[in-house]
């Protein structure tokens, strides 16, 4: 009699054959979902199955919070993982790590690129619907997971860059069938509430799977609904989700949205001290410019000033005596030259030259009075008669008058 | 002027913003601009001020729309 091998001995042992056999421990199985069951725990359970055979399938929940599709009863889906053994029932399973659309990645692909298109057709993509990002965010809203390194990256560039930010975290799953309802209300809590200037829609690397719910149509239109501008950041600069080209800017990587939505403090310190060193030229400008003003006022001053109205009048007083004395001059010739006619011919009425022409001057002996009449004399009065050379003595006689002649004699 | 210590960064840059557009426009006294002067180097220290210590706050956003720490 052979040896006797307990059931746990035997169903190890069967097993370990599973487990040592390359093929079925990296393995793809193509087939119809069937008895689809998400559990509590988040385990999903279920079965593919074809026209002649079926194979139960256990995806657990670290696996199936990853998934970009859910099977569901009746889709022809792949599954990949590996086939083990569940021991309690004795029962051979595929331990599902990822599951696919029918037509695998390239569905998903095609998905993506009809989403797209229909988004691009609609304009959601349009330059003209982005907006512009504010100066200083100084509510920086963040929705992503809070538990990845990706959210203390984000905080890390905030903090070196602008630290006068609040950042408000907006806490979300990032991946998975579950993410997608949850980056929505995210974004709308903000929002919501007006509680961001600027939102960063972040999420560190990972597989095009990971990245799914980022081309999810329903996060697309929140996005591009959003009131508050967004920047997105998903995955690796090579990584574009459909979010990316709805957000109002892409940037390649979570750190890199950061950046782009802060500004610089060391920049911020230059400018601001540019701004002083601007207003400080500004004025002194202003003040050079009045000083030449200024200048320009002295000299219109200096022309119109009483100083020069008075050297002007002096000027003009000194022309005028200037020619007051020559004139003065010229005058006191004339005079002068008048003055030696008038002697001239005063000289030629002096009695002397009258008496050597011939006249002579009668005057009364008694009281030496010149006679000019006929009755300035009486008849036999004496009278003193000069002449050129001297005078003699004599009497008159008789009188005559002109006209009525009555002749004397000695 | 004692209330520029107690501007928030937003409001100090827009006033220091403002200062210069006053200072640009050519509009002002002298005296004015010599005062205006003094004012937008208080604000830009007040800006370099909290720059300088300002620290990164962290909030959570709660489905009700408060923040917490």
């Amino acid at each position: 009699m052979s040896d006797i091998y307990s059931v746990e001995g035997v169903t190890a042992y069967i097993r370990s054959l599973f487990e040592t056999d390359p093929p079925l421990q990296d393995i793809w199985v193509q087939g119809e979902v069937s008895n689809m069951k998400a559990a509590a725990s988040g385990h999903w359970y279920f079965t593919i199955k074809d026209s002649k055979a079926s194979l139960k399938c256990v995806m657990f929940r670290s696996s199936a919070e990853r998934q970009i599709i859910e099977p569901r009863d009746g889709e022809e889906i792949r599954v990949h993982g590996r086939v083990s053994v569940y021991e309690q029932r004795g029962e051979y399973q595929l331990y599902a790590d990822e599951v696919q659309p029918a037509g695998g990645i390239g569905d998903l692909y095609q998905r993506f690129e009809q989403l797209k298109a229909q988004l691009q057709e609609e304009g959601l993509f349009d330059q003209s619907r982005k907006q512009p990002l504010p100066p200083f965010p100084l509510r920086i809203g963040v929705v992503t997971s809070p538990d990845a390194a990706t959210f203390r990256d984000v905080q890390n560039v905030l903090a070196r860059r602008f630290p006068l930010a609040e950042v408000i975290l907006s806490p979300t799953l990032v991946q998975g069938l579950e993410a997608p309802p949850l980056i929505v209300r995210a974004i709308n809590l903000l929002n919501q509430h007006d509680a961001a200037d600027v939102i960063l829609l972040v999420r560190g690397g990972g597989s095009i799977e990971d990245l799914w719910a980022f081309n999810d149509e329903t996060v697309a239109r929140t996005v591009a609904d959003s009131r508050i501008p967004i920047v997105s950041g998903v995955g690796h600069e090579t990584d574009f989700t459909i979010a990316d080209f709805v957000s109002d800017f892409r940037a390649p990587t979570p750190s890199a949205a950061a950046e782009i939505a802060t500004p610089n403090r060391d920049d911020m310190r230059l400018e601001i001290d540019r701004k002083v060193e601007t207003m400080l030229r500004l004025i002194g400008d202003n003040i050079a410019e009045r000083q030449s003003d200024l200048n320009l006022m002295e000299r219109n001053l200096s022309s119109v000033s009483p100083l020069r109205y008075i050297q002007d009048m002096r000027q003009r007083v000194d022309d005028m005596s200037e020619r007051m004395g020559s004139q003065t001059r010229r005058n006191l010739a004339l005079l002068r030259e008048r003055l030696e006619t008038r002697q001239k011919a005063l000289d030629n009425a002096s009695p002397d030259n009258l008496l050597k022409r011939g006249y002579a001057i009668v005057t009364r002996s008694d009281d030496g009075k010149t006679i000019t009449s006929t009755n300035d004399a009486p008849v036999g009065s004496g009278i003193t008669i000069r002449l050129q050379d001297g005078e003699v003595a004599a009497r008159i006689e008789d009188k005559e008058s002109h006209g009525n002649y009555k002749r004397t004699l000695f | 002027m004692e209330t520029i210590n107690e501007l928030s960064f937003e409001a100090a840059f827009d006033q220091l913003e403002d200062v210069l557009a006053q200072l640009e426009s050519g509009e002002l006294s002298l005296e004015e601009q010599v005062t205006m002067s003094e004012k937008g180097k208080l604000l830009a220290s007040r800006c370099q001020n909290l720059l300088d210590n300002a620290e990164l706050r962290i909030k959570k956003l709660e489905s009700d729309g408060t923040l917490s720490g």
